[in-house]
């Protein structure tokens, strides 16, 4: 067994092969084990997201079925948010919002989540600035730093956010969540910065041959979520609070 | 052999990790180093990820646990409150206390998805029961 | 002109030591049901995804209003230069310490996350209101403590005026900061009223003068020491003005909100059909926490008691208690509205009030937190003098009053 090697030199030897390896080798495999994914058009992994994007979603209620909980399955596998059997304090990112016009009786039917906010209350209130908007726009709980204080609860308008209630196990790597913090819905933000350019909920939704939500760039006038939102426009709930959302609703 | 993976006074059996990340420091910073300020580099990594969605694997927390994670013999992950963890083996014996893997998985994804089957569901609590068992009776018997 | 002698209570009696063993006792159930809360998840309590804030809340938000009250006596003596208040001066600002710790500990102590209260402490969000009270808080005690050693310390008497100007100061801040905990959560419709803050200062006079009163007429019956009419009467009519108050600023703050279509939902569950909540506001909160302690305070021959000045000062408590009840808990129940005059329903309890029962952990807690307060106290006047050795009339050179 060999268990001094640190000499100054190595570790400088160290991170330059680091360095050169990533350099020569790109997105392919530097170390057994240990790769370096890439769709096309996505981030280097090495570089940090910025306000060029702004990610938003379009929900298109024509489009959605009330009977469907496709998204709300496919959020809880992707993200490994499991009922406990207790619905009042089991975590919900994603859920299925059902809202009745009294006089006509005509029913609308939508996903309700994190509406990723320009302006976001939650982060606002938020004493410890765990809760913070990334420069892409996703909204995000830096569960290092939450405290479990629940204001962001008391402040989000969209009734948006969770608190984990009990220790959990079992945890997704690409998704930690435990006791005492608040979490909601992350826009996918390990597929985002992965280049998916997609959520699990819109996958599951178009996979279900609604194509009820639609991920996209909100910035880039050329995607598809920018278009169709110019073309046929797209509503803020509770457009009044000036939050200036990042999840848009046709058919409301 | 080169067993990077153990420290002195862990106990033996921890599976080795996957393979060596680079061939002069085995790991992804000297071994010395890595022993006494991983944590380091996890924390600043850490942040940068959250924060800035910088996503290299180098210092990443996933990275550690995919590498160092293996099945034993019998293709069984350990958990972080076995012994045989690659992290628990040490902290234990240093006393560390850590509130890393209250939030995070504490075994590679394909470990967790396996756990997370339903019909392996059920049995959890009873396997889990059985482990405690084995491991009381293993004292024991030392 | 100080004229009072102070003393330290003589802390040798069965009682005294019963007394303090019991509040710490309660004390310390509060902290082991906090423990049993955080190891467990807070699924164990009657709090959930729709009712965030629950019991714990509703007993640290009082005690630190009520805290900031408290220490009105020794502001009216050394801000308004009322003389006849300055020898309660030292105790007022000892209870507001000590009800501040209590509320303190509880916030704390329900935390998702209370190992992380470092984290609380030292990262701030300067657009939080919430960051902008731990800091309030803190300032608080520390003014406070000063201002007490101002008045405690011969030496330093002479800055005792400013320290007390301070803290006053300090203490209006206060208040109207945790009442803008709730003014800026625009979303719900119970709380969208710039009416909270001047309110939350002016249920901090009458909570914080109830509680004082509790303890002045306790710690002098107690240790024999006499309490005359002239400054008891004095601090009852107060106590009068401050509930008429709270009475005209709770009516003012109905009459804005009936005026505002978008809030008439929330009104009619409250006042209306809200159940637990309706009855807590119009039985608990304005009869017997508003009508019957001015009815007490006010109307001969009840005046004339003190056990109905107690009894009042005990009434504006419960009632105070179950005002916040209303405010926080309530005021969470009624749901959100994403589409005003619609129906909505899901599976995350949209459009339906939300129930909440507090467990037993939430109210061990929340009276931990009065245990803790209360056991301050007592410590506190047993091993420094913050006790006058007698208010009797003659002593504070009033003139004898019939009520
Ligand atoms: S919807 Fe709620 S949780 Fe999401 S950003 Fe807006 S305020 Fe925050
Ligand atoms: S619960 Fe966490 S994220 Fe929410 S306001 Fe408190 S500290 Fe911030």
């Amino acid at each position: 067994m060999r268990d001094t090697l640190d000499t100054t030199e190595e570790i400088s030897t160290g991170r330059r092969q680091f360095t050169q390896g990533v350099a020569a080798l790109g997105g392919l495999a530097i170390a057994p084990g240990v790769f370096l994914y890439h769709a096309a058009g996505a981030k280097p992994d090495d570089q940090a997201v910025s306000s060029q994007q702004r990610w938003g979603m379009l929900v298109n209620t024509n489009n959605c079925h009330e009977e469907c909980d496709a998204c709300v399955t496919a959020c809880n596998e992707e993200n490994g948010v499991w009922s406990l059997g207790r619905p009042e304090t089991d975590a919900q990112w994603i859920r299925k919002l059902n809202v009745r016009d009294r006089q006509t009786g005509h029913v609308t039917s939508m996903p309700m989540m994190c509406q990723h906010c320009e302006h976001p209350p939650c982060v606002d209130v938020c004493p410890t600035r765990a809760s913070f908007r990334r420069e892409d726009g996703i909204v995000l709980v830096n569960k290092h730093t939450c405290i479990g204080c629940r204001y962001c609860m008391m402040a989000c308008p969209y009734k948006a956010r969770s608190f984990i209630h009990e220790p959990l196990q079992d945890q997704l790597p690409h998704s930690p969540r435990g006791k005492g913090c608040v979490e909601s819905c992350t826009l996918c933000v390990h597929k985002v910065d992965q280049g998916d350019n997609t959520t699990a909920c819109a996958e599951a939704c178009a996979e279900e041959g609604h194509e009820a939500l639609l991920f996209g760039d909100l910035n880039d006038p050329e995607s598809e979520i920018s278009k169709r939102l110019e073309k046929y426009g797209g509503t803020q709930i509770r457009a009044d609070l000036g939050l200036n959302t990042g999840v848009r609703y046709q058919g409301i | 052999m080169l067993m990077f993976g153990t420290v002195a006074a862990g106990p033996e059996n921890i599976p080795p990790p996957k393979a060596k990340y680079d061939e002069d420091t085995l790991c992804v910073e000297p071994v010395e180093i890595m022993r006494r300020q991983h944590f380091e580099y996890i924390l600043d990594h850490r942040d940068r990820t959250v924060i800035e969605g910088i996503r290299t694997k180098k210092h990443s927390l996933i990275g550690c646990i995919d590498c160092h994670i293996t099945p034993n013999d019998e293709g069984v992950y350990a958990r972080y409150s076995q012994e045989t963890h690659f992290c628990a083996s040490c902290h234990q014996f240093a006393a560390v206390r850590i509130d890393c893997f209250q939030c995070h998985a504490d075994r590679p994804a394909e470990a967790i998805r396996e756990a997370l089957k339903p019909d392996q569901h059920a049995r959890r609590p009873v396997q889990e029961l059985l482990e405690t068992l084995q491991f009381s009776t293993a004292v024991f018997t030392k | 002109m100080e004229t009072a002698r102070f003393s330290t209570i003589h802390a040798n009696s069965v009682q005294y030591w019963i007394l303090l063993g019991t509040l710490v006792l309660g004390a310390l159930v509060g902290y082991l049901a906090a423990h049993h809360m955080d190891v467990e998840g807070h699924h164990i309590t009657g709090m959930s995804n729709q009712i965030v804030w629950g019991f714990p809340h509703v007993a640290a938000v009082f005690l630190i209003v009520a805290a900031s009250g408290a220490l009105n006596v020794a502001s009216i003596s050394s801000v308004f230069g009322k003389v006849d208040y300055k020898p309660l001066a030292r105790l007022s600002a000892l209870l507001a310490i000590a009800l501040l710790v209590g509320g303190l500990v509880i916030l704390v102590l329900d935390l998702g996350r209370p190992d992380r209260l470092i984290i609380a402490m030292t990262v701030y969000n300067f657009k939080s209101i919430f960051a902008w009270n731990i800091f309030l808080y803190v300032g608080f005690i520390f003014i406070t403590a000063i201002y007490l050693w101002m008045m405690m310390e011969r030496k330093m008497n002479r800055f005792s005026k400013p320290a007390g100007f301070t803290a006053f100061i300090w203490r209006l801040i206060l208040t109207t900061g945790t009442g803008s905990i709730f003014g800026f959560l625009v979303a719900r419709q119970a709380y969208d009223a710039a009416i909270m803050a001047p309110l939350f200062i002016i249920m901090s006079f009458a909570f914080g003068l109830a509680v004082f009163i509790l303890v002045l007429q306790a710690s002098y019956a107690w240790t024999q020491r006499h309490l005359g009419d002239a400054i008891l009467h004095k601090l009852r009519v107060l106590l009068g003005v401050f509930v008429a108050s709270v009475f005209y600023f709770v009516l003012v703050y109905h009459l804005t909100n009936l005026y505002a279509t978008e809030h008439h939902g929330v009104e009619r569950f409250i006042l209306v059909d809200g159940g637990i909540y309706t009855f807590l506001f119009w039985v608990v909160q304005m009869l017997f926490g508003c009508v019957v302690p001015l009815v007490l305070v006010f109307i001969r021959p009840f005046s004339q008691s003190r056990h109905m000045i107690s009894l009042a000062a005990l009434l504006v408590i419960v009632g105070g208690l179950a005002q916040l009840y209303v405010i926080i808990i309530g005021g969470q129940a009624y749901p959100l509205v994403l589409f005003p005059g619609m129906e909505e329903s899901s599976s995350f309890f949209d459009g339906v009030v939300a129930q909440y029962a507090p467990s037993i952990f939430e109210i061990l807690l929340g009276v931990g937190g009065i245990c803790l307060s209360l056991a301050i106290v007592t410590v506190g006047i047993a091993v420094l003098e913050f006790l006058p050795e007698s208010l009797s009339d003659k002593a504070l050179k009033l003139e004898s009053v019939t009520p």
